[in-house]
């Protein structure tokens, strides 16, 4: 397709063509309307003054009879730029004025005519176009008094030449005007479509560009960049989980095939032979979990798990959760308790919800002690809350035991990160990331306080779920505007 | 029992055969969606174990038509999609039971044990164990004669229980079954919940019914 083709089948260049047109008849119009208004002004100007005329001359004769007219009709005839005038008798034939020649059967037409005519003293033999009127007089006499047309005549002449002109003006500036505009439009959109096929081609670093005029060109520009922005973070994130769960499984796996091998070198008999069958197939469970646990933040991370929602009631979540662990706490000598009075419906996937809860829970317990006594002497207790708070429910974990430094906080909830004093407990190291990654998918957040003593986790959800349209980057839970 | 399994990883399957063998029961392979199908309809089969990407018809597919055909044999889908979601999809689509991969024999057993028990029988309103009666309406749970009180949960895990009484019952299935959660808590949770009730059914009675199943879960039933 050619430049000019192109150019020619945009909607840029359509709708000038479509605005030239509308402008054309609009001015088109417009012109008419003045020229038919003088038009009528004028013509209502001279039936006044031949009324005025007719009257007076009427008066005239009244008064003074038809001599005195002839004489009056003559002293107005004679003057410069005058009326026309004209008296005949019954037979046509002329007793005053200045009228040479008419159109024939005019005189026989009493009332207001159209007529060409040539007056007396008319050295050219053109003829002239005037509007007049005809009174018959009492005695058979005729009157006719009118005035020439060239006024409207010209104002004519000048609004058509004028119309011919403007209409052309309008039509090769408005093409000329249209054909610069849309080629810049055209450039434009022609610079959006270079950087889409370059992105497309596996550069998603690229960015489309934004003139700064606040358009809709430049607000296209921007959503579509918007929507990169996320592309990108999601393929980042992908490619780290990838990376992540690559490393994060190499590990156990490494040393669950260096101990099978020991085992291999060293073991004598059947027991030796079973007991690291047996511990491989401990190992393999354990790296089992971990990789579905790494799933799921990775699904939770990316968005994906977002199409289980539903209402659900994070009271019930907090007590059933509650009910679940309780009894390992007091197992351990410590108290659990479930604080949700009132029913905090939220809009969210009931399952990661509980789960997320249970991961707090479970390291609230094992990280408790029975000596982490309160200041009041009773039993070390761990509290379960689900609260309503404003726009938001809060589920909240508060245990009396080490707690985590200010400056571990936001390390903590990394994978894997298991800080000193825990290393030698069980666990993977995931629960606060998919806590927190739970948190995000659902537009909220995770905060780790002091309880003081001890560790307040707070899963913050907003009540109506993740806004539909704000796209949250769940690793980092920031919010972008679309 | 007669087992069919539906299964395109000729490994996996072979090791189930054969595992399933050792136990005392019968199984057969199909290796595509299709023969499966065709054999679930022609043959007289206890439980049915469908994986869900199958060459030539999905395992969902195979399911559904089988219900549409009012065959109503027990189905447990076997799947390496393990999010809640897609339980949900295959228990809508006909299954009875939905494991994710990957799962140790043990737990496979114990589910298409329960599944196959299930076929058959009435629904009872009285459980018996030995000497320990539990009453599914008025919550009331007795041995020998004398009255035990048990929490609503506790009575909800031994009522679970004894309806698989002499089955082995895993601690995701009572996670499931009992609390309705589809993770997997990875501590002992329900170990702790099993001692309780231990402790209030079994404790000063001559018989322990209540046993653990080393590598599998819990069992209800009169010890030898």
């Amino acid at each position: 397709m050619t430049a000019i083709g192109k150019l020619f089948r945009t909607t840029a260049f359509k709708l000038t063509l479509v605005y030239l047109i509308v402008f054309a008849l609009f001015a088109a119009f417009l012109l008419g309307y003045f020229a038919w208004n003088t038009r009528r002004l004028i013509t209502d100007q001279i039936t006044q003054t031949v009324n005025t005329e007719i009257a007076d001359l009427t008066d005239e004769l009244r008064q003074s009879g038809i001599r005195r007219l002839v004489f009056a009709i003559d002293a107005r005839a004679t003057r410069p730029s005058s009326n026309l005038y004209l008296l005949t008798t019954a037979a046509g034939e002329g007793l005053a004025g200045n009228v040479g020649s008419l159109a024939s059967g005019i005189l026989e037409r009493p009332g207001w005519s159209e007529t060409v005519y040539r007056r007396i003293d008319d050295a050219d033999t053109t003829e002239h176009h005037a509007l007049v009127r005809i009174l018959q007089l009492p005695g058979g006499f005729r009157l006719l008094v009118g005035r020439d047309l060239e006024e409207r005549e010209r104002i004519r002449d000048i609004v058509i030449a004028a119309g011919r002109w403007s209409i052309a003006v309008v039509v090769v500036l408005g093409l000329a005007g249209g054909f610069f505009v849309t080629r810049r439009v055209l450039k434009r959109v022609d610079a959006m479509t270079e950087t889409t096929q370059i992105i497309m081609q596996g550069d998603l670093s690229g960015r489309l560009p934004i003139a700064g005029t606040n358009d809709e060109l430049d607000r296209l520009a921007g959503n579509l960049n918007a929507m990169l922005d996320r592309i990108e973070a999601l393929m980042r994130g992908l490619k780290e989980v990838s990376d992540n769960i690559a490393h994060d499984l190499k590990t156990p796996l490494t040393r669950m095939r260096n101990r099978c091998e020991e085992a291999l070198r060293m073991a004598e008999d059947a027991s030796q032979y079973r007991a690291a069958l047996q511990n491989a197939i401990e190992e393999s469970d354990a790296l089992i979990r971990t990789f579905n646990a790494l799933l799921l933040i990775a699904r939770a991370e990316s968005g994906q798990a977002s199409d289980g929602m539903s209402e659900f009631d994070a009271a019930e979540i907090a007590r059933g959760v509650g009910e679940l662990y309780e009894p390992l706490a007091d197992d351990k000598g410590l108290v659990l308790k479930v604080d949700a009075p009132a029913a905090a419906s939220v809009r969210g996937n009931r399952e990661l919800v509980s789960q997320a809860l249970a991961n707090l829970v479970d390291n609230a317990i094992k990280y408790t002690a029975p000596k982490d006594v309160p200041v009041n002497g009773k039993q070390p207790e761990i509290v379960v809350k689900a609260i309503g708070e404003g726009d938001r429910i809060l589920l909240t974990v508060s245990d009396p035991g080490p707690g985590i430094p200010e400056a571990d906080r936001s390390r903590v909830v990394d994978r894997f990160v298991r800080l000193e004093q825990s290393r030698s407990l069980p666990g993977s190291g995931l629960g606060l990331s998919l806590a927190q990654a739970v948190a995000h998918l659902h537009g909220g957040e995770l905060w780790l306080e002091d309880n003081h003593p001890g560790l307040r986790s707070i899963i913050a959800l907003p009540r109506g779920g993740p806004a539909v349209g704000a796209l949250v980057d769940a690793r980092t839970g920031d919010a972008r505007s679309s | 029992m007669r087992l069919l399994i539906i299964e395109d990883d000729r490994d996996a399957a072979d090791y189930l055969v054969k595992a399933f063998r050792e136990v005392g029961h019968v199984a057969e392979l199909a290796t595509d969606g299709e023969e499966g199908l065709a054999r679930a309809l022609d043959g007289q089969y206890d439980v049915l174990i469908v994986d869900r990407m199958l060459p030539k018809l999905d395992g969902l597919t195979v399911i559904g038509t089988l219900r549409s055909k009012d065959v109503e044999t027990p189905a447990l889908i076997l799947s390496a999609l393990g999010q809640v979601d897609d339980r949900v999809k295959g228990l809508r689509a006909g299954g009875d039971d939905y494991l994710p991969k990957p799962y140790s024999f043990s737990e496979l057993l114990a589910r298409v044990e329960v599944l196959a028990r299930r076929r058959g029988g009435r629904e009872e309103m009285i459980y018996r164990v030995g000497d320990l009666e539990l009453d599914r309406l008025s919550h009331q749970v007795t041995r020998g004669g004398e009255e035990v009180v048990l929490q609503p949960r506790e009575f909800r895990l031994l009522e679970y229980l004894m309806k698989h009484a002499g089955q082995v019952v895993t601690r995701t299935m009572l996670l499931e079954n009992v609390w309705d959660y589809h993770f997997d808590p990875q501590t002992n949770v329900i170990d702790v919940h099993i001692s309780r009730l231990r402790s209030k059914i079994d404790k000063g009675f001559p018989q322990p019914l209540l046993q653990t199943v080393r590598g599998a879960g819990y069992m209800v039933r009169e010890s030898k």
